[in-house]
């Protein structure tokens, strides 16, 4: 059972990457596909986490426990943070420049676009 | 250690005018935030380029907060400082600054805005070229990555500059996840993010999980650096993108996706793969040689400038990453200077070609034909900029070049010169054609409406009735000069080899980074190689791309004989992948890593 659930975070996020990349290949729509993305994201949340995991471990605060207490990894949370703000940027970019080009084309399919052809 | 109190500077300085120039906007005027900007990017190269003096010595180490490392073990954040890293961020900062003073007169309306972007982007990429932090690595690759993705968009009145920026930012976020999560597989095999540290903690057995973070991490930076099959965003983003963000994609972010590669390899995976290095080397190779020559094609068969200079840049990342293939010190160094080299006549070709969007209202080679003949310092700068991009001598791309095919020569890839003489034949005969049929009128191209990629729909960024823009032919002139002075500098080379050995030496980086330790620095031999054969060859090839390039516009070029069928039917399959759609481009992305990974993981493990 043990071995079954450290393997299971791994297989959580490999699927979510794969279905977020599949939902930017066969998008119909830059919102979906932008959100597709912020999919394909989370499964670095999920890694991250998974990685610092540690069974039977505390929070990572350190002022209450005796000394020697395991402790999940803070390092890896602070790093899925860092994710968390560099996702929020550019998924609100992408979002702003979807509504642009909704504004100005009245289109979100990557399909009816097709200036950059060749 | 001297200098130390310089090192976060190329960092600070640019990020700190950004944010005031960010936070004072409404009070700001325009002009003072272009001296305010040009300031802060000149001081940034000058302190860049004395770190890369100062490391010559010795590598310079810096802990942020005073984090030093204790026992050998790193928990703080560094820098660590080699010639290469600093020259780099020396380049980039000439670069904004040329890219600056070409903007003086563009987009007349905005704020300040275009600027802190622009201070936003130096700022991240000096910190990427040197920082010494796998982590903090990534975060400047994506600071740097998100502001480009604004610059690249920023005309968003634009449907095409959209396109061409969600483009852009998918694929290279993408890339940066898989970045990421190459970082996490690391740090859960050694339990560290500093780069000595995890290349110590390694060891030398290449196991799946190294191979699998190895290709990842390589996988999302060569999305950077537009190899293919991850190129296609490129030439998106550079046709839409003003013309000064152009002259530093193409002169420096795409290349700085190559040179994390370099880093991380050297400093981290070289451990467990020093056994297979033949065996990455062949990938690699054959990876190179495939978008040199695909680069080199797509950008004959283009009419946009801009994005004929765009497949260029491909088909030149091509020739780096066979420079970074050999992983041998010789082509490294030959590696750098080409992108010095590089960086600076690409730059160069951009700006002349803003200067046509200035002046004509578009970059289309076919609607200009002959109408920019009024135009001689335009003209010359543009054909001596085509001259560096084929490699003439005493260019800084020659000097590189050189390089590189001595050391491929050395290890009985001959062939590798081939490849070098067919890019420069098709990238710098493109842009003689250009010049020929653009400044000089040549040719006749009537009924060639139909011909080449189809027509994008040009702008003009600035106002009309400016008819002598100074400071952009300054801007132009100095990059080619100083392209031309690189291949000048006595002993260049030499310093290059030895700042390549320096980067290339895992066990030295380590005891310096975490060891507190003073390790000589390794002097590359001079060897006495025969300098008179590569230069006749490079010259030979930059006499053949202007005649290929001429040869073009002349009516004995078979236009629509049998002899050209074969090239036209071979020219729009390749075209076909180069759709515009992201889809497309996130489908080849996800087959080249699975293919990577593939592909070494077979090599590896027989």
């Amino acid at each position: 059972m043990m071995h079954f659930m450290s393997f299971f975070p791994y297989a959580i996020a490999a699927w979510l990457f794969v279905m977020g990349l599949y939902g930017i290949v066969t998008s119909r729509n830059f919102v979906h596909l932008i959100i597709c993305l912020a999919v394909l994201q989370s499964s670095t949340y999920v890694v991250l986490l998974s990685i610092g995991y540690r069974w039977g471990g505390v929070p990572p605060v350190f002022a209450g426990p005796p000394v020697g207490t395991p402790a999940v990894d803070p390092i890896v949370q602070a790093l899925m943070l860092t994710d968390i703000v560099v996702e929020a940027t550019v998924v609100a970019l992408l979002l702003a420049l979807a509504v642009q080009l909704h504004k100005h084309t009245q289109k979100l399919n990557p399909d009816e676009l097709e200036a950059l052809e060749g | 250690m001297s200098g130390t109190y310089l090192v976060p500077l190329p960092v600070v300085v640019p990020l700190s005018v950004a944010a005031i120039l960010a936070g004072l906007n409404k009070f700001f005027p325009r002009r003072l935030a272009d001296i305010f900007a040009m300031a802060a990017t000149f001081a940034t190269g000058a302190i860049s380029l004395e770190l890369a003096f100062l490391s010559r010595v010795q590598p310079i180490v810096y802990w942020f907060g005073g984090w030093t490392p204790r026992a050998g073990v790193a928990l703080g954040i560094s820098f660590a400082i080699d010639p290469i890293g600093a020259s780099f961020a020396a380049l980039v900062s000439l670069l904004v600054l040329a890219a600056l003073i070409f903007s003086l007169r563009y987009f007349d309306s905005v704020g300040t805005l275009y600027h802190v972007l622009m201070l936003v982007f130096l700022g991240a990429m000096c910190g990427f070229c040197l920082t010494g932090d796998l982590f903090n690595l990534f975060v400047f690759f994506e600071l740097m990555s998100a502001s480009a993705f604004a610059l690249c968009g920023y005309k968003i009145e634009e449907p095409e500059s959209l396109q061409g920026s969600l483009n852009f930012a998918i694929t290279n976020t993408v890339g940066a996840f898989l970045v990421l999560t190459g970082i996490a597989l690391l740090y859960g095999r050694t339990g560290a993010l500093n780069m000595a540290q995890i290349g110590r903690s390694l060891g030398t057995h290449a196991d799946g999980l190294v191979i699998t973070a190895f290709v990842f991490i390589m996988s999302g930076f060569f999305i950077k650096a537009a190899v293919f099959p991850f190129h296609f965003w490129l030439a998106d983003a550079h046709a839409v993108a003003p013309t000064p963000v152009c002259v530093l994609f193409s002169g420096v972010m795409v290349e700085l996706g190559l040179y994390a590669v370099i880093r991380v390899y050297w400093a981290i995976i070289d451990g467990p793969f020093a056994s297979h290095r033949p065996d990455l080397r062949a990938l690699l190779l054959v990876v190179g040689t495939i978008t040199a020559l695909l680069g080199g094609i797509m950008c004959f068969g283009q009419r946009h400038i801009k994005r004929l200079l765009a497949f260029s840049t491909v088909s030149h990342m091509g020739l780096m990453v066979i420079g970074f293939a050999l992983l041998k010190p010789e082509a490294l160094a030959g590696l750098a200077l080409y992108v010095v080299g590089h960086g600076l006549v690409k730059g160069a070709l951009f700006i002349i070609a803003g200067i046509l969007l200035h002046r004509l209202g578009t970059v289309d080679e076919l609607e200009l034909h002959g109408r920019a003949k009024d135009m001689p310092i335009s003209s010359t700068i543009f054909l001596i900029a085509g001259l560096g991009l084929a490699g003439l001598p005493p260019f800084g791309t020659f000097l590189g070049e050189s390089q590189v095919e001595h050391s491929a020569g050395a290890l009985g890839f001959g062939w590798v010169s081939i490849v070098f003489f067919i890019a420069a034949l098709l990238t710098a005969g493109a842009v003689f054609r250009v010049w020929a049929h653009v400044y000089r009128g040549w040719g006749d191209v009537r009924g060639a409406e139909k011909s080449g990629s189809k027509k994008i729909h040009d702008k003009r960024e600035t106002r009309k009735g400016q008819p002598r823009p100074f400071e952009m032919h300054f801007a132009a002139g100095v990059l080619v000069a100083l392209a031309i002075a690189v291949g000048l500098i006595p002993g260049l080379k030499h310093e290059a080899k030895t700042a390549a050995l320096l980067m290339q030496d895992r066990a030295a980086y380590q005891a310096r980074v975490l060891d507190h330790a003073w390790v000589p620095v390794a002097q590359a031999n001079e060897p006495h190689e025969s300098e008179m054969a590569s230069l006749a060859r490079s010259t030979a090839a930059a006499v053949l791309a202007f005649a290929f390039g001429i040869f073009a516009v002349s009516r004995f070029w078979p236009k629509k004989s049998v002899v050209s069928r074969p090239v036209d039917v071979l020219i729009s399959i390749l075209r076909k992948p180069h759709s515009g759609h992201v889809g497309d481009y996130v489908a080849f992305l996800t087959f080249g890593v699975a293919a990577f990974g593939i592909v070494l993981a077979v090599l590896i493990v027989r």
